[in-house]
């Protein structure tokens, strides 16, 4: 089997458009998931969440960028000024990086081109993934660091040291999954769940994958990077106004790529289950919709538990989740060659 | 109570250092005699059952927090609603003027006041100014043989403590219900005696009896 397998020639201009999409997109999703987790804990609080700027509140999050983006700049006397602009990019950009292997849907023939709803289809789905993921460290370690403060520091500490821990338990339970399909492209995952979705035969990597991901993107209960009972605000503390509104934003972004990668990988990405078949411009609408739901369950999480103290985030991680996700690999490695 | 702990119990609960230290605090030598329950705690899970355990309390949390979706807010929208307050609920002063015929026999629509300051003698945050004038049969303000010629309350002073209602002698001031008092201004905070003698705008609805 080649590794470098590209199915399809795609013109020029046909990626460029789809980067523009998919970006347009990704940005315009995340004001959306934003207010939706304000609204939805609002109401598991009993409150109503922000209802004051347009209708039923909907224009709270262009008031928040609008706040923030008009603020002053200001950095710390102690921070190292250079990295405390470039940490927030870095954040940014590798969330954007990642989502845009998120197949939304399979190739489609649109205008007599054959256009693959999805950013780049990387015949190394999952280590692609892994490798801005753990770029994306860079973000919050150099922005805690270069900050010059001590919350900061803390926060960064403890996102580093989290961040690789549970990145190996989210890596090991996609490899019983990559196992299965016998493939790494996130849309050959997809295709091989046709028969069933890998949620069934991968439940126990699902949830482990699921655990892990609250940390990998910092969300509750494993927020120890921005405890801000105890860290003020974690890494971002001395960070205000866009750089501010640029860690917000590649949170949230994180969240729905995470959501995107689950439903690739274990929800059967824009397959349908009991074998209905949408016509093909559909696919995006059924994988947006599997997202919401993994979106939804990470702001029900987060209205829900409590922060782990950092010894129990970390034997947590180690001790649990890691022994379970090479389990997992095991039994399922076994399983494989046995079935072959 | 402490003697009902023999001092034995401490030194043999003692085997480390940091132990003996613990024991020794004052806490450990109560004794709780006999209104303490003792708490009946399963015993420590193993590895499958605290795993077990873990997972369905977890989704105990989250079935409840999905619950209270249903259960709808327990918001009150403050500017379009707002709570009713109760009738003894002390929020800015009124002044008061005599609706039928006062005691001594002079017309009604007086004011009651008659400026003796013992509302402003009365005050702990002194934001009540009170300046007195002579009656006159031509000039008649007050029922009394003065009045205030000049009655300020600074309503960003003011405690609401309610003793200047409780001090004045004729109930000419009494406390209100209106609490909706912010200004942009502090000198608009300063009310007259023209402003206190008004009919106050109901603003917040006053609770019903029983209510």
């Amino acid at each position: 089997m080649t590794l470098a397998l590209v199915g399809y020639y795609e013109a020029w201009y046909v990626q460029i458009l789809k980067a523009i999409v998919i970006f347009a997109v990704g940005l315009q999703l995340v004001p959306v998931v934003l207010m939706a987790e304000r609204k939805i804990m609002g109401r598991m609080q009993g409150r109503y969440g922000p209802n004051r700027v347009g209708p039923y509140g909907a224009l709270q999050p262009l008031a928040d960028i609008l706040k923030l983006l008009t603020k002053e700049q200001f950095r710390p006397k102690t921070s190292v000024g250079f990295l405390f602009a470039v940490a927030p990019l870095i954040s940014i950009l590798t969330a954007v990086a990642a989502f845009a292997i998120i197949p939304f849907g399979n190739v489609q023939h649109i205008g007599g081109e054959r256009v693959g709803l999805y950013g780049i289809d990387v015949s190394i789905g999952p280590l692609y993934l892994f490798a801005f993921g753990a770029i994306a460290f860079y973000g919050i370690m150099l922005g805690g660091w270069s900050s010059g403060s001590k919350y900061s520091f803390l926060g960064a500490m403890r996102g580093a040291a989290q961040l690789i821990s549970y990145e190996v338990s989210q890596g090991l339970a996609l490899v019983g999954v990559i196992m299965t399909a016998q493939t790494l492209s996130l849309t050959g995952i997809v295709t091989a769940q046709k028969g069933m979705w890998y949620i069934v035969p991968q439940l126990g990597g699902f949830l482990i994958f699921l655990t892990a991901s609250f940390a990998e993107t910092n969300r509750a209960p494993f927020d120890l990077t921005e405890a801000d009972a105890e860290l003020v605000g974690g890494y971002n503390t001395e960070y205000g106004g866009g750089r501010f509104a640029s860690y917000y934003f590649a949170e949230y972004l994180n969240v729905l790529v995470v959501s995107g990668i689950v439903t690739t990988v274990f929800l059967g990405g824009w397959l349908m289950p009991f074998g209905i078949h949408p016509p093909g411009f559909l696919d995006p609408f059924v994988v947006l919709f599997k997202m919401s739901l993994i979106t939804f369950f990470f702001i029900w999480v987060r209205a829900t538990l409590p922060r782990l103290r950092y010894d129990q985030l970390m034997s947590f991680g180690w001790k649990v989740l890691l022994p379970l996700a090479t389990l997992n690999t095991l039994v399922t490695a076994i399983l494989v060659v046995v079935t072959h | 109570m402490s003697d009902t702990v023999p001092e034995t119990d401490l030194s043999a609960a003692a085997p480390t250092s940091a132990a003996t230290a613990a024991a020794t605090l004052p806490l450990s030598r109560w004794s709780p005699g006999e209104d303490v329950i003792e708490v009946q705690r399963p015993p420590a899970p193993g590895a499958a059952r605290g795993a077990w355990r873990t997972f369905v309390e977890t989704a105990r949390g989250l079935k409840t927090t999905f619950g209270r979706i249903a259960e709808g807010t327990n918001t009150i929208s403050y500017p379009e609603e707002k709570v009713p307050v109760y009738p003894r609920f002390r929020g800015r002063h009124k002044l008061h003027r005599f609706e039928d015929i006062p005691h001594n026999g002079a017309q009604a629509g007086l004011e009651k006041c008659v400026g003796c300051s013992l509302c402003a003698a009365a005050c702990p945050a002194d934001c009540i100014r009170v300046v007195a004038a002579e009656n006159t049969p031509e000039n008649r303000v007050s029922a009394g043989e003065r009045y205030a010629a000049v009655y300020e309350i600074n309503l960003s002073r003011c405690i609401f403590c309610g003793y200047c209602e409780v001090a004045c002698p004729f109930d000419a001031i009494t406390m209100g219900h209106d609490y909706e008092l912010s200004d942009y201004d502090r000198a608009d905070l300063i009310f007259t005696k023209e402003m206190l003698l008004a009919e106050p705008l109901e603003r917040t609805p006053l609770r019903n009896e029983g209510e």
